[in-house]
């Protein structure tokens, strides 16, 4: 039977032959992750059952939104990660490392995949073509010591794109634009698979911003077939052995299609309080903003700064308001740093902060005033996100968001490349 | 899952009612993350953001009441752990958000889709697990809720995931 993404790696780890949507499967898991909120859940549960010995091929921990340590319970959470990690033989991702997604994209993840993270953003891992999802910590928990997760096999949207990307227009544009349309839970137990030519031809940072997304219509994950890119991007990482070629057979059955024009997008940005509240950015033009943060696992890798520096290089935040810069991991700090973006956002009056979570979710590195206003490169502006539920996130691209740092205000950033001020792609950093 | 005013199939309490798009950060929110690993203490925010009034004010048997997507937003399992904490014996809403749905569901948290709309704060509710229905005793209305799928509900009637494992050592779902 024709399989889509989804039903063929289920399939493959369920050892059946093929799937249906809905069926539900025990199927095996090659990866388990957690973070520092989720993962002393885990730890605990897997304590109480007595469980040490855990089965699941990778355990890997991530120190990650709360690091350094802010405060003392938090940095016994972190004592708790240690030890369990010393203990059982799982790999631990301290607090220098960078984001979980991040760091299992560039690490971890292999295409064909089961990845089940106590974190919802777990489904970034998609654009490796790995299943990945997120649930809680008991779940995760069983996961690692069994080596084995239930799951229900999701229905798939196909969303095709063809046309290429205007300039100024980023994947960050594209997902909030198909949020937007889908709702915030139009797409609940679902799989995204994406596909199509402008699909094929995004870099991989791109596709890892979509994905990451996929959870914020409701989907149980985001998917995009591993191909030539996917092999790069592996290779790049040292990881050129972890690849195999992943797409979706012809004729596979979708419960839905959608399709795009790249070259009809526009930036856009999510208002409060909800994802799905997307506006183009033009319509929001001239809405204050107090502070503007780039980084986070959905668009804090090397590229994005790369484009927030396009705008930045040369020019100065306006004078109030705050830019913090937040690469997504080590990785990406220590290629920044190489190619002069962090001096860059430092000129250009930013805070650059160590490799992590940041500012994302309200721990710490950046947390709002009442009534304060955020443009953020982040996937959530829930009420209270940013540590404040009297703050207002707008969630936008890293060229929007730099865009409003220097702007003090929200803007379309196509209108700096029409004055002039946006030097066209490639200029920076040859 | 015995609770005040109810045998063990039903559950009768108040409903607190919430509108659409309840998130975790409303219920437990990012800037009280150190407060994690002490859920007692994360308890008494409960839903803080959403209704200041609620973990004040929350009784044994309980009932929350949301709109669409309750529970979207982050996989923390502290979530519905905190709601169950407070003393809620079921939340009923019109949609749920996945993994806050199958989180309820591994640490015991009966959740239940079924339409909330003509549901008002404080409606004496009477919500019949086996018959598959709830009973508004203010108002005399009875909506039926969906069923759970089986694998939920073995897990559920186990006690949630861990007491699933205590029993069996392994998965051991029903089909289908
Ligand atoms: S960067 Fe934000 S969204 Fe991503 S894992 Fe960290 S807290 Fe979650």
């Amino acid at each position: 039977m024709p399989a889509t993404i989804a039903e063929k790696i289920i399939a493959a780890h369920a050892g059946v032959e093929s799937v249906a949507a809905g069926q539900i499967v025990v199927a095996l898991v090659d990866l388990a992750v957690a973070q520092d909120g989720t993962g002393p859940l885990a730890i605990q549960q897997l304590r109480d059952l007595g469980r040490l010995q855990l089965k699941v091929p990778a355990a890997v921990f991530f120190i990650d939104h709360a690091a350094p340590s802010p405060r003392a319970e938090l940095s016994a959470a972190h004592q708790t990660i240690r030890s369990f990690c010393d203990e059982t033989g799982a790999t631990l991702s301290d607090i220098e490392m960078g984001v979980c997604h991040q760091r299992v994209a560039e690490s971890y993840a292999k295409p064909g995949d089961v990845v089940i993270g106590a974190d919802s953003h777990t489904c970034t891992a998609g654009a490796l073509g790995a299943f990945a999802t997120g649930m809680g910590s008991t779940d995760v928990a069983i996961g690692m010591a069994t080596g084995q997760t239930w799951l229900r096999v999701p229905e798939t949207f196909r969303i095709e794109v063809g046309g290429r990307f205007p300039e100024g227009v980023m994947a960050k544009d594209l997902i909030l634009t198909i949020i937007g349309r889908l709702g915030a839970d139009g797409a609940t137990y679902k799989a995204l698979e994406f596909g199509g030519p402008a699909i094929e031809a995004l870099p991989m940072h791109e596709r890892l911003t979509l994905t990451n997304m996929a959870v914020e219509a409701g989907a149980k994950t985001g998917l995009v077939g591993s191909d030539e890119t996917t092999r790069s991007y592996l290779a790049a990482q040292g990881r050129e052995g972890d690849w195999r070629p992943i797409a979706p057979d012809p004729g596979a059955v979708y419960e839905r299609s959608l399709s795009y024009l790249a070259d009809e997008l526009v930036p856009v940005v999510a208002a409060p309080h909800t994802v799905d509240n997307v506006h183009p950015a033009s319509t929001l033009a001239g809405t204050k903003v107090d502070q503007v943060l780039i980084g986070t696992c959905t668009n804090g890798r090397l590229e994005d700064l790369r484009a927030a520096a396009r705008v930045l290089r040369g020019r100065r935040r306006a004078p109030r308001t705050r830019l913090i810069v937040t690469p997504a991991s080590q990785a990406v700090w220590r290629a920044a740093a190489d190619e002069g973006l962090l001096q860059a956002f430092v000129d250009a009056g930013a805070v650059v902060t160590n490799p992590g979570c940041g500012a994302c979710v309200g721990v710490h590195e950046g947390i709002l005033a009442d009534g304060e206003v955020c443009v953020s490169t982040a996937n959530r502006n829930f009420k209270g996100r940013m540590g404040n539920p009297q703050a207002h996130i707008y969630l936008a691209s890293p060229l929007t968001a730099a865009a409003a740092a220097v702007a003090g205000e929200i803007v379309d950033p196509r209108e700096l490349a029409a004055t002039g001020e946006l030097p066209p792609k490639g200029e920076q950093h040859g | 899952m015995a609770t005040p005013g109810g045998s063990d199939d039903i559950l009768r309490g108040r409903a607190w009612t919430f509108g659409d798009g309840i998130s975790t950060d409303h219920i437990a929110p990012g800037r009280l993350f150190h407060l994690r690993t002490d859920l007692p203490e994360l308890a008494k925010h409960v839903l803080e953001d959403a209704n200041p009034e609620f973990a004040k004010r929350v009784k044994a048997g309980d009932l929350v009441v949301g709109g669409r997507n309750f529970g979207l937003g982050s996989s923390r399992e502290h979530a519905p752990r905190i709601i169950k904490l407070a003393g809620v014996a079921a939340v009923l809403a019109q949609s749920f958000a996945r993994i806050f749905f199958r989180n309820a569901i591994n640490v015991g948290l009966p959740v239940l889709t079924c339409d909330t709309s003509a549901i008002e704060q404080w409606d004496d509710l009477e919500v019949d697990l086996a018959a598959g229905e709830v009973r508004d005793l203010t108002t005399g209305a009875t909506v039926p809720f969906a069923p759970l799928p089986p694998v939920m509900l073995k897990i559920l009637s186990d006690g949630g995931l861990v007491e699933h494992f205590r029993k069996y050592g392994e998965f051991h779902l029903p089909e289908g």
